[in-house]
């Protein structure tokens, strides 16, 4: 384990930034965001949870798959390069970690997606524990330890200082790298900090939210549950939980007529909007109260049932801090508890 | 909220009303959702409080599909955009018994947690019954104190004031929140270099991540399918692959709503990302005023809008300021 | 007006309406007024039937200006058209000001069927305009940039 103290963190960033793309918490017109650090960023590690989560790292919310250009009345196909530089995503908590874990489950899984596994493979996580949990947060739930964030390093905030743990080989290389800047230091020194956080963490509003009922074999139940009818009326079909979610991960793909030919992206979608997976006939979900249900029982019915028991829940809060109809997935799970069923 | 709770049981009582569409609590001391009580008794989960500041009057599009009659409460900013609604024929007035409530302000907890205050157990004061002057916001990190009025949407701080435009009947006291300039927003901006300006509003404009929910919350934004969603042309609706396209989106998000948006405030009180979205719609109504004489949209359900009118002697587009 | 390659040629796009400035243009051909090749026309119904998207698609797909004709007020084929088109496109001209968008690269002008000769100044005047301001670098997609 080693120590950097506070004040020294931008000289941290600065040697990391030198060598390859780091991105950080940074604040920009009030909101924080994950953001390439470069001399005029304001980085922001307070805030415990970016707007969009780490996510968009690993899965941006849109980028170009291949490029089709006409030349000399020939048509030329370019794909786009798949990411081959080291970045480090610093900052990262606990939750859009268990996040990513998810992603992994989707994109790694055959049929490969190359552009994931290459973010994936040439990212460092650099996790940070979160020592001042909010009352959104309901990550232990999902079995996330917020203290003890698994990234290739973890850091944890106590007194004047940063410990940081290397937990792979990528770690302990970034942190070789970094030597200069760093002091060695004792896991015993952050023992305080982290009893501090399990007792915040037990006083939580949402600590004991029990997920009875809710596993891969559930569908018949819980689909045809009445309360969805009644659940998914405040929900105006906007896309603001999926989008700030770290595990959502639907995306559409699309062409653009460019100045001399088609760009063929992808972007991120979501199951709230009414042209989501349109087809020919139509859309197979046509009711707003479908595509409702659809979000929450994917994340809680049928991913663990394809992922031996996994949701697609992390508990990060972000959709229970985000929604502007203050409806979310606590909302719904506390909803069926009551009812029993 | 007493009185509310008991008048609506007697209008069930009477079988004047079938069902409310009203403000159900939440689980945490701020998150108060749009909700329909279909009895009497659900409405032991019934609130209005400082946090009720969702409009309810968008979902009255849906309501009025329902049968028989829905009492509607109001605050009154939102019955603007009821009248608005009713205007352009996308609520029946007639299934509508509009409760006007008062309104102390309505509050923001962005603004709380962006005084740096996290992990809100409690918060004390925002009660309609109460003088609505000073909060007390319990955390797991120890208790704050915050000034009402801090805490407070924007929107409040420009109010429009406290009269319903229609309604039914009136319940509740209301206390005057004005203390800011409507417009000194979008005349600070008014006032920059072409190049401020672009830099102002790409930075704002470069948070959006076009989740739409400006639009869906929006009480104007009434289409039964948005030009947005079109597959007709390939200008994205859902992904910020250009910066053209937020500005697009922004600029015709905002026309479209020129000459009916109330200033409701609900686009700028839902983005994720805090983009003070009203400016665009401010610089509407500015313009509007400005060019064509005074207008506010909803005041009334039958006059005709700034862009479904003209005069012979308008204003031509060069002579803009 | 030299044809030299590295000159720089803005791309206009003029909306004409049918009855009176398509005529215009029409007339300012066959009477052999020149105005530069870099306007494009596209023939309208009425003025009023731009919506504002079009003008945002055109900046979009790479115009430096765009400019929208129609028939004097009071001339409107349709009777009232062209004045629900003037109250639009000054609020949305004064919204692209707004977001700092150049102001001299929006216009509208009234031109009839009989005026040939305002058609061809207009269009060579607003070419003028564009070419000083420069190309379009805020108002437009990247990728329909070649």
């Amino acid at each position: 384990m080693v120590k950097i103290k506070k004040e020294n963190l931008n000289e941290l960033y600065k040697l990391i930034s030198a060598e390859k793309s780091l991105f950080v918490p940074a604040k920009k017109a009030g909101q924080t965001n994950y953001a390439l650090y470069g001399a005029e960023t304001e980085v922001d590690l307070d805030t415990l949870k970016t707007v969009k989560s780490a996510k968009e790292l690993f899965f941006p919310q849109s980028e170009t798959l291949y490029n089709v250009k006409t030349v000399d009345n020939k048509y030329s196909v370019t794909q786009a390069e798949l990411q081959n530089e080291e970045f480090v995503a610093f900052g990262v908590r606990g939750c859009d970690i268990k996040g990513i874990e998810v992603l992994d489950k989707v994109f790694l899984s055959e049929p490969v997606d190359t552009f994931y596994k290459a973010r994936r493979e040439h990212g460092v996580i650099v996790a940070l524990s979160c020592n001042e949990p909010e009352e959104s947060c309901f990550c232990t739930v999902f079995g996330v330890d917020p203290a003890d964030a698994k990234g290739d390093v973890t850091a944890t905030f106590s007194g004047d200082y940063l410990y940081m743990k290397a937990n792979t080989e990528k770690g302990e290389k970034l942190l070789a790298d970094c030597a200069s800047l760093l002091e060695a230091a004792d896991e015993s020194e952050i023992a305080d900090e982290k009893a501090k956080i399990a007792e915040i963490l037990g006083k939580l509003p949402y600590a004991n939210l029990s997920l009875e009922g809710w596993h891969g074999g559930a569908t018949e139940e819980k689909f045809n549950s009445a309360l969805w009818e009644e659940l998914y009326k405040p929900c105006l079909a906007c896309g603001t939980c999926t989008f700030v979610c770290p595990t959502c991960q639907c995306y559409d793909i699309k062409d653009y007529k460019t100045a001399d030919g088609i760009q063929k992206y992808r972007c991120w979608d979501s199951c709230m909007y009414s042209d989501f997976t349109m087809m020919a006939h139509g859309n197979n979900r046509t009711s707003q109260m479908q595509r409702f249900r659809q979000r929450f029982m994917h994340k809680l019915v049928y991913f663990p049932a394809n992922n031996n028991g996994m949701y697609s829940c992390v508990g990060c809060g972000r959709c229970v801090d985000k929604c502007p109809a203050s409806t979310n997935i606590i909302k719904v799970i506390k909803a069926f508890s009551k009812e029993g069923k | 909220m007493q009185e509310i709770i008991s008048r609506l049981e007697e209008l069930f009582a009477e079988g004047k009303i079938n069902r409310v569409l009203g403000w159900k609590k939440g689980d945490l001391p701020y998150n108060p959702e749009p909700a329909y009580f279909e009895s009497a008794e659900a409405l032991k989960d019934f609130v209005y409080d400082g946090f009720c500041g969702a409009n309810l009057s968008k979902y009255f599009i849906q309501g009025s599909a329902f049968e028989g009659v829905t009492a509607i409460l109001l605050k009154p900013c939102d019955t603007y955009s009821f009248n608005q609604l009713i205007k352009e024929h996308r609520v029946d007035r007639e299934k509508a018994y509009i409760i006007g409530v008062g309104c102390k302000g309505k509050l923001n907890v962005e603004a709380i947690k962006a005084m740096g205050i996290k992990g809100i157990t409690d918060i004390k004061g925002a009660e309609i019954d109460g003088d609505c002057k000073e909060l007390t916001v319990e955390t797991l990190y120890g208790d704050k104190i915050v000034a009402y009025k801090d805490a407070m949407l924007e929107r409040c701080h420009v109010c429009k004031g406290k009269e319903h435009m229609v309604y039914d009947e009136l319940l509740l006291e209301s206390a005057d929140t004005l203390d800011g300039d409507r417009f000194a927003g979008v005349e600070a901006i008014e006032a920059m270099s072409p190049e401020e300006k672009f830099e102002f509003f790409r930075k704002e404009l470069s948070k959006c991540i076009r989740c739409n929910a400006c639009r869906n919350v929006c009480p104007a934004c009434s289409c039964r399918k948005c030009v947005f969603d079109s597959n007709k042309f390939d200008s994205e609706q859902k992904a910020n692959v250009d910066p053209f396209n937020e500005s697009m989106f922004h600029i015709i998000r905002a026309f479209h709503v020129a000459g009916r948006c109330t200033d409701c405030g609900e686009c700028s009180r839902v983005c994720p990302q805090g983009i003070p979205l009203h400016l665009f719609n401010r610089k509407f109504i500015k313009d509007i005023n400005e060019y064509y004489g005074d207008f506010i949209a909803g005041e009334n359900a039958e006059e005709k809008g700034p862009l479904t009118n003209f005069t012979l002697d308008d204003m031509e587009a060069s002579e803009r300021r | 007006m030299s044809i030299k390659g590295e000159e720089f040629r803005p791309q206009i796009v003029a909306f004409c309406c049918n009855w009176c400035s398509y005529a215009g243009a029409d007339l300012a051909g066959s009477s052999r007024l020149a105005y530069p090749a870099d306007v494009k026309i596209i023939r309208v119904p009425c003025s009023c039937r731009v919506n504002p998207m079009f003008i945002l698609r055109a900046f979009e797909k790479g115009a430096d200006g765009v400019i929208i004709c129609g028939c004097h007020p009071g001339d409107c084929h349709y009777s009232t058209g062209n004045y629900y088109a003037r109250r639009r496109m000054t609020l949305l001209f004064s919204m692209l000001d707004y977001v700092g968008i150049e102001r001299g690269r929006t216009r509208v002008e009234w031109v009839s069927a009989a005026e040939g000769v305002k058609f061809s100044q207009t269009m060579n005047e607003f070419v003028e305009t564009i070419r000083g301001l420069g190309k379009n670098v805020r108002l437009g997609d990247l990728r329909c940039k070649k």
